[in-house]
């Protein structure tokens, strides 16, 4: 079979960390549902207790992490299927990373101060 | 060389093209991605409101959302998000093997779009305050 290789490897690592990281974050959702429906919201007070609590805060680390990474890798390949000029592409490869940390240094200082 | 050259690049009739029911749940998962992805800055922000100790935050956090167009914003990101999920969910069953099939995999689209939309509904009440 006449196979064009074109780099070193194929998108597993990508790949495999879109799967993980989508785990924790469907693991957080299903956690955190289940603690809304206890009452972890029913007051504004109740939902900052809650979210200062020190597992709480570890796990929603966790999730914010894993949706700024699962977001790259999903953005990253949006831009890759349709943009193709090298130029445009690798601006947006940027503009959508630098975006992404920026908001994972955000949310987890919103978090880490309570 | 083949006598026939392939011509290149090749113009697809979008509007022609029909998909399956998995297609177009495919489909939305980048969209509904994308969409969050977008839409990331608001509920970020919407967080650290709800999260704020003054009173001002307290207030902003409810002007904002009561305000219609706003909470239009967020229905359609609850759509969006229950859909990546119910759609990454298959995803996942269907790397291990869980449903390869084509019936199968029709009946999943569908299981998908139907619990998505049904819990859109259920959870979008809610939001826009019916119960």
């Amino acid at each position: 079979m006449n196979r064009l290789v074109v780099g070193a490897h194929y998108g597993l690592k990508d790949w495999l960390a879109q799967r993980i990281t989508g785990v924790i974050m469907a693991v957080y959702t299903l956690l955190m549902f289940a603690a809304v429906l206890g009452g972890a919201a029913a007051s504004r007070e109740a939902w900052q207790a809650f979210m200062g609590n020190g597992f709480i805060r570890f796990i929603s680390f966790l999730f914010i992490v894993s949706l700024c990474y699962h977001a790259w890798v999903g953005v990253r390949d949006i831009w890759m299927d349709y943009m193709n000029s090298a130029a445009v592409r690798v601006t947006l490869h940027v503009l959508t990373l630098l975006a992404l940390v920026g908001y994972a240094g955000w949310a987890v200082q919103i978090i880490w101060r309570l | 060389m083949p006598a026939m050259t392939k011509q290149r690049p090749k113009h697809l009739a979008l509007h022609q093209i029909r998909l399956p029911l998995a297609g177009y749940a495919s489909i939305l998962h980048r969209v509904s991605g994308a969409g969050l992805f977008l839409m990331l800055p608001l509920l970020i922000w919407l967080l650290q409101l709800s999260l704020g100790s003054t009173q001002e935050s307290a207030a902003m956090f409810s002007a904002i959302t009561g305000n219609l167009l706003v909470k239009l914003i967020l229905l359609g990101l609850l759509w969006a998000f229950l859909h990546h999920f119910c759609m990454g969910i298959r995803i996942l069953l269907i790397d291990i093997h869980i449903g390869v099939e084509k019936e199968q995999a029709h009946a999943s689209a569908v299981a998908v779009m139907v619990v998505s939309l049904a819990l859109t509904l259920i959870f979008g009440l809610k939001l826009l305050g019916a119960y």
